[in-house]
């Protein structure tokens, strides 16, 4: 009974929502994210005040608070913009590619092959630069996908979602365990567990020169894409209907979602729940056009993501808890609430 | 005017054979419909006209080209394609559904010109669905749906329309209102229309050809009065057919039917 009514109150809440034009959603998310922004990086274990926040921003004196801030905090906080859009917009795109509600590249063997990539290549190749560890990432999260795809796609009912999903489940856990089992072996286990356990402490300007302008062209190439996605996650036969040339814009969406999601691994390493998380969030307000998801997305999953990082350094100041650990806790209720909901994704 | 035939078509999956040398053709500005029992390979066949599924061998020629020679943009500018109950994602408005009928005309970023929205409203004006532009599609009625995927279709202003088994999970008020829809874009706008129809009764009624298929080949293929007879359904369906004819359109009609002792209609 009331599953009928919350279904009610929000079919009246997305005709409400559909009133509201794009570009006014599209601003208050901006003004979302801002926002976020800006308490990220005045509060946590070391306090600054906005008037701080400002001069560091702006003048060139030093001092230790502004060393703090412009050393550990601007970088980590615009670390954690970057992959929360990054991982939100992979997800959103998996979704409408598999047309699978549950899909996240976490799920999907991506996360867990770039992070077994990580391993080997820290384990083999010590003295690789960060850059090769973020090559290292795309290889690996190619690798996984291939595999899940590749066994999802055995017999001829291509990317069966079901089939996916139980493929991803078994490629994650024996990538997981090719990861430990190198790391083990060649006693890094704790610098990888350090990247894997999945935080943006100790994010640099870097690291962030070489990722930034990667994710920032992903997510151009997605707003861009984001029209055949809608058309794809229609219908396979009424994408083709309508003239897409269905294959090569699969592959070309799931290349930009490798380079994402690599992108995130190789900055904080694995990070589930948010990247099915966000674009379930975003759809009430702004419907299922991949038009509108996707940009929502990417600022949404940006505000959240600095958001938990928040959380993470102030909860328990002045030590860290790990925004995996809260991104979990929040995201696990919600998996099991899209499983409950099953397939009413679609109608 | 478009012009549509198979030739020698053979279409299959791995080592099973669907559709077996199949040639025919679809009459210009006709509603044709195909039909059969379970697995004779008529939504096969539907596919593989479309470029849905390709064909093993053989080929089916659209005014006088290979439909593998056509870049499939332009193909979608002159083939429109009904499939069999399509899902659409919960959400998404009427509205925004029937825009992506206008794909075959865009490029890049995809803006919708004066035109495009023009053909749009024509579209939801002539499906009767209008009023619900901005609702969700999956909170529409199916008869409702099924009218809006009938727009998407039209948004691509094609000559020819294929539709998999229109009417199915509709009640028979709502089978009758889209196949009335059908008829008059025949009528009307001079459309061809091709669709597989489970029904005999109601593609006797409103088609003016009928290809009747078993296990992949063509029993029968012409007017209703030649496809619509005792011996054809008896072999297709594997029926004792009694034809009469219907008091209100004049076409023949199957009254009544009885299994035939000693056959299964599953082979």
């Amino acid at each position: 009974m009331e599953f009928l009514f919350l279904t009610k109150i929000k079919k009246k809440m997305s005709g409400f929502m559909h009133a509201f034009s794009f570009t006014y959603k599209l601003f208050i998310a901006l003004i979302l994210l801002i926002v976020t922004f800006i308490l990220a990086l005045t509060f946590g274990a070391a306090d600054l005040d906005m008037a701080k926040v400002f001069h560091a921003f702006f003048s060139h004196k030093t001092n230790e608070t502004f060393n703090i801030f412009r050393e550990i905090r601007l970088p980590r906080e615009i670390g954690a913009i970057l992959v929360g859009a990054a991982l939100s917009v992979s997800g959103a795109i998996i979704q409408g590619l598999t047309r699978n509600p549950l899909a996240d590249p976490g799920l999907l063997g991506l996360t867990a092959g770039a992070n077994a990539a990580l391993a080997v290549t820290m384990a083999f190749v010590p003295t690789a630069s960060y850059l090769w560890l973020t090559v290292a990432c795309f290889i690996g999260a190619a690798a996984g996908g291939l595999m899940v795809f590749g066994i999802g796609a055995v017999k001829k009912s291509l990317f069966s979602p079901v089939r996916m999903v139980l493929a991803g489940v078994a490629i994650t856990a024996f990538l997981e365990a090719i990861a430990q089992g190198v790391a083990l072996t060649f006693k890094i286990s704790k610098d990888v567990s350090m990247w894997t356990a999945g935080g943006l402490v100790g994010t640099t300007w870097h690291q962030l020169q070489i990722i930034t302008p990667i994710i920032l062209i992903g997510l151009f190439l997605a707003v861009a894409l984001s029209r055949q996605l809608t058309i794809l996650s229609l219908n396979e036969e009424v994408a083709i209907a309508v003239g897409q040339k269905t294959l090569q814009i699969k592959i070309l969406l799931l290349i930009i979602v490798i380079i994402l999601t690599g992108c995130a691994v190789a900055l904080v390493g694995n990070m589930a729940f948010i990247g099915l998380m966000i674009p379930h969030l975003v759809r009430p307000f702004v419907g299922t056009d991949y038009r509108f998801v996707i940009p929502i997305s990417a600022l949404f999953g940006a505000s959240f993501m600095s958001l938990a990082d928040l959380l993470g350094r102030t909860i328990h100041a002045p030590y860290e808890t790990p925004v995996a650990a809260i991104i979990t806790i929040l995201g696990l209720p919600f998996f099991l609430y899209v499983v409950r909901k099953g397939g009413q994704l679609r109608s | 005017m478009v012009q549509i035939y198979t030739e020698n078509l053979h279409i299959g999956y791995g080592e099973r054979t669907i559709v077996e040398d199949l040639t025919v053709q679809i009459p210009e500005n006709r509603i044709t419909a195909i039909i059969g029992a379970n697995g004779c390979g008529k939504s096969t066949l539907l596919k593989a006209m479309t470029r849905i599924i390709a064909a093993q061998s053989g080929s089916v020629i659209i005014d006088g080209k290979r439909i593998t020679e056509i870049k499939t943009k332009e193909l979608a500018k002159k083939m429109a394609i009904l499939p069999q109950s399509p899902e659409c994602p919960a959400g998404l408005t009427v509205g925004e559904l029937v825009s992506y009928g206008r794909y075959p005309y865009q490029k890049g970023f995809g803006h919708l010109t004066q035109k495009d929205r023009d053909v749009i409203h024509w579209a939801l004006e002539v499906t009767g669905v209008s009023a619900f532009k901005n609702h969700p599609v999956d909170a529409l009625s199916g008869g409702q749906r099924q009218r809006v995927w009938i727009a998407l279709a039209l948004a691509q202003e094609t000559d020819v329309i294929f539709l998999d088994e229109p009417t199915t999970y509709l009640d028979i008020a709502h089978q009758l209102e889209v196949l009335e829809l059908l008829k008059r874009l025949n009528d009307e706008q001079q459309r061809t229309i091709v669709m597989v129809l489970h029904d005999i009764n109601q593609a006797a009624r409103f088609c003016d050809y009928i290809i009747a298929l078993k296990n992949g080949r063509i029993v029968k293929a012409g007017t209703c009065e030649d496809v619509i007879q005792a011996d054809v359904l008896r072999e297709v369906f594997h029926i004792e057919a009694v034809i009469g004819t219907d008091p209100l359109t004049g076409k023949p009609l199957c009254t009544t039917y009885n299994l035939i002792k000693g056959e299964t209609a599953y082979v």
